[in-house]
């Protein structure tokens, strides 16, 4: 190879090297925060938490592998998460069958203000406190209610922030429930 | 091919060249016609100068100039100064978008709106102000390619001898007989006292080369490297596991996750004030300040998980370590630093209540409520008992008859109990609220009469790292040694040859510091009793001089 053939190749890597550093640079520092944030079809990370009412159940998501979970973030005091409830309820009566499984996790609440407004309502599917708001940091939970659909192959599915109606929770559990064999 | 300008020596020269590589003749008519050539780069063709073909070229071209290279400097300047203008957001301590967009507004005014729509309130985030510090790194790293490696070849390869033009085109030149005894002796001398002057020395027959401090000449180029390192620190911030900046909020007696610090915990035990007991200075009651604070104080415990847990299980903690974290006494642990950096004093803890008789103000017994744990009933003895049936930490009112909480926070504390009494058997029902009961059944002959209150604090903590302050460091030492090197320290040469008449050709050059190579210089005059130098450019200039004063005569 020519002296300057080779010049030009070695120019060329080196420009390559420098412009793929700043595009790279000033492209994670974009998208940092999104990062950092859960993805869809990312593995959803393994978390343990207590059962409201049976301090010996603990709902592992791991052992739950196989079934669809619905995993939803609520706090008393949000109006949304408090409305989208007793939908939840109906339809996890209908899909509990199916495979589908729903964990209601708690922000750091006491345990009577969260067994008093279960209770209220009325609705009946498992419930856990998040005490030290471990599991919420992991899966980046800033705004309630927030819904993980994570499907039986433990990836998750979509992310929902707000509140949902009836039909969309239907379709959710749907969209996660386990292939009948 | 590449086109070759051949000196009269017989030696091929990239195109670009100012001075022969070999013997050092001038090759262009510029330097021809110049009376003191120029040395910048020793007269080698700078790589960009060579050839300016292709498009790899053409930018390779750019990123070397100088030109450019300063401008970078100067637009990333003024770029950097705008952003400090008005508080960057990371300065602004509100959350949303919003409430930033109207703090910009209120605080500085149109101008501040402006401001903030033109993203110049995260000026230092933004991508074209990352994009300019890239380029000027590219610009940095080429021309010291560029330039570095062409002179450091040339500095390696240096002949001894060089060509007469070459050495008359010097600043400082001398030429004639030596002055004194015998001549066959004088590259001897010459030799010899260079040495003595700590310079290196190479003779190659009737010539000689001496030389002295020519790493100074790298000075630039390793505060470059500085300057590289650097930057390359600043952009491993941006890599997870490199730099962490978080906030957390822990109340006293709360256990709770750290952001940013995987599988680690922290229990706030006790936040402590303290303030000066002073008399107000003239200055404090000038400022209407009431006491200064002298320590703000968060005592912690740090918990850290066993190795196979995962998020959520705390039940088999390990105690890591207690600390009184100050402000400037961070906890710290496996390059983590735990800051104190605000505090709430006097959050509602728990709330004392007495069971008491309407009309005789009889009082059956006390019931405190632990807010961060109500129980569902507070027995006082086998007839009489409150039971809690409604907790409401933030009560904003009813709706559809239900009282409502704002926030988890007690900031508003309602309740509802049942007091169940000798008396009332099967309870009377009653709302209570800071200022409000309200009793939903009609009068009651109980009430919950309010006692009083305990509180507790909460901590601010950030949660700090950042792997990048060693390179950051090291990037900053070597620069420092750049400069120093490049300041401190100069490149001397000094070119000597005897003709075959015994007589002396000699030419001396240095980067700067010129007064330290004649001092040199006249000692090995001295010593070898060589014709003495002039130094070219003070001939002129006093020539010059000497014109101007003879126009100021007439």
């Amino acid at each position: 190879m020519d002296k300057k053939k080779k010049r030009s190749i070695t120019r060329g890597i080196i420009l390559v090297v420098l412009l793929a550093a700043i595009v790279y640079t000033v492209y994670s520092s974009a998208t940092k925060e999104e990062v950092e944030v859960l993805q869809v079809g990312d593995v959803a990370p393994d978390f343990e938490l207590v059962d409201l009412y049976d301090s010996n159940l603990k709902h592992r998501l791991s052992d739950y592998e196989g079934k669809g979970i619905f995993l939803n973030f609520w706090g008393t005091w949000c109006e949304p998460c408090k409305k989208e409830m007793p939908a939840m309820s109906n339809q996890y009566a209908i899909y509990k069958e199916q495979g589908v499984e729903v964990l209601a996790v708690n922000i750091a609440q006491t345990e009577f203000e969260v067994k008093s407004f279960i209770e209220g309502l009325g609705v009946h599917f498992p419930v856990a406190i998040d005490e030290t708001k471990d599991v919420m940091t992991t899966y980046n939970v800033t705004l309630l209610p927030a819904t993980i659909l994570i499907n039986p192959e433990g990836k998750v599915e979509k992310i929902i922030t707000g509140e949902m109606n009836e039909t969309q929770i239907a379709s959710y559990m749907e969209s996660i429930k386990p292939e009948q064999e | 091919m590449m086109e070759k300008i051949i000196c009269a020596c017989g030696h091929e020269n990239p195109q670009g060249t100012k001075l022969c590589e070999k013997c050092g003749r001038p090759l262009t008519e510029e330097e021809k016609d110049r009376k003191i050539v120029d040395m910048r780069y020793d007269g080698i063709a700078i790589r960009s100068k060579t050839r300016n073909k292709s498009i790899i070229d053409k930018i390779w071209n750019f990123f070397s100039s100088v030109k450019v290279g300063v401008s970078l400097i100067i637009i990333n300047l003024v770029a950097a100064s705008i952003g400090t203008i008005f508080p960057q957001e990371f300065y602004v301590g509100v959350a949303t978008e919003a409430e930033r967009a109207i703090y910009y507004e209120e605080t500085y005014g149109s101008l501040g709106k402006l401001y903030y729509q033109l993203g110049l309130s995260d000026v230092y985030s933004s991508w074209w102000f990352q994009i300019l510090v890239g380029l000027l790194g590219i610009s940095i790293i080429i021309a010291s390619l560029d330039r570095g490696i062409p002179l450091h070849k040339s500095l390696k390869n240096q002949r001894v001898k060089r060509h007469e033009s070459f050495m008359k085109r010097q600043r400082v030149v001398a030429a004639g007989p030596v002055t004194e005894g015998d001549s066959s002796k004088t590259l001897d001398l010459v030799e010899e006292q260079m040495k003595k002057l700590k310079y290196n020395v190479r003779r190659e027959g009737n010539a000689i080369l001496a030389e002295r401090g020519r790493f100074a000449r790298y000075g630039p180029y390793i505060n470059h490297v500085g300057l590289i390192v650097f930057l390359l620190g600043v952009m491993l911030r941006l890599l997870p596991g490199f730099y962490v900046d978080e906030s957390i909020w822990v109340r006293e007696g709360e256990t709770r996750t750290i952001p940013g610090m995987d599988g680690y915990f922290i229990k706030n035990e006790k936040f402590i004030l303290e303030m000066h007991d002073n008399e107000k200075t003239e200055a404090q009651i000038q400022q209407g300040v009431n006491a200064v604070a002298k320590n703000y104080q968060t005592n912690v415990k740090l918990y850290k998980q066993p190795e196979d847990a995962i998020p959520g299980q705390t039940d088999n903690l390990e105690l890591v370590k207690e600390y009184s974290i100050r402000v400037n006494h961070p906890l710290q642990h496996e390059g983590y630093s735990l800051y104190q950096m605000d505090f709430r004093l006097n959050e509602l803890k728990a709330m004392n209540f007495s069971l008491t008789n309407k009309a005789t103000g009889e009082e059956l017994g006390d019931v405190s409520v632990d807010l961060t744990n109500p129980q569902n009933e507070y027995v006082i003895n086998e007839q009489t008992k409150v039971s809690l049936l409604g907790y409401y930490p933030d009560f904003s009112g009813f709706k559809d008859g239900e009282p409502q909480t704002a926030t988890s926070t007690p900031n508003n504390p309602a309740f509802i109990f049942k007091m169940t009494t000798p008396e009332q058997p099967d309870g009377e029902v009653s709302f209570v609220a800071i200022k409000q009961t309200i009793e939903p059944n009609g009068d009651n002959a109980y009430k919950m009469k309010f006692k009083g209150v305990e509180t507790r604090n909460m901590s601010g903590l950030t949660v700090h790292k950042d792997r990048t302050i060693p390179i950051l460091f090291i990037g900053g030492m070597i620069f420092m040694l750049g400069v120093a090197i490049g300041s401190y320290w100069n490149h001397r040469r000094i070119w000597v040859e005897q003709l075959q008449d015994g007589s002396i050709r000699l030419a001396a050059h240095a980067n700067k510091n010129w007064f330290n190579i004649k001092k040199d210089l006249n000692t090995i005059t001295e010593y070898a009793h060589l014709p003495q130098f002039i130094d070219q450019v003070e001939k002129e200039e006093e020539e010059g001089q000497k014109e101007k004063e003879g126009d100021n005569t007439l």
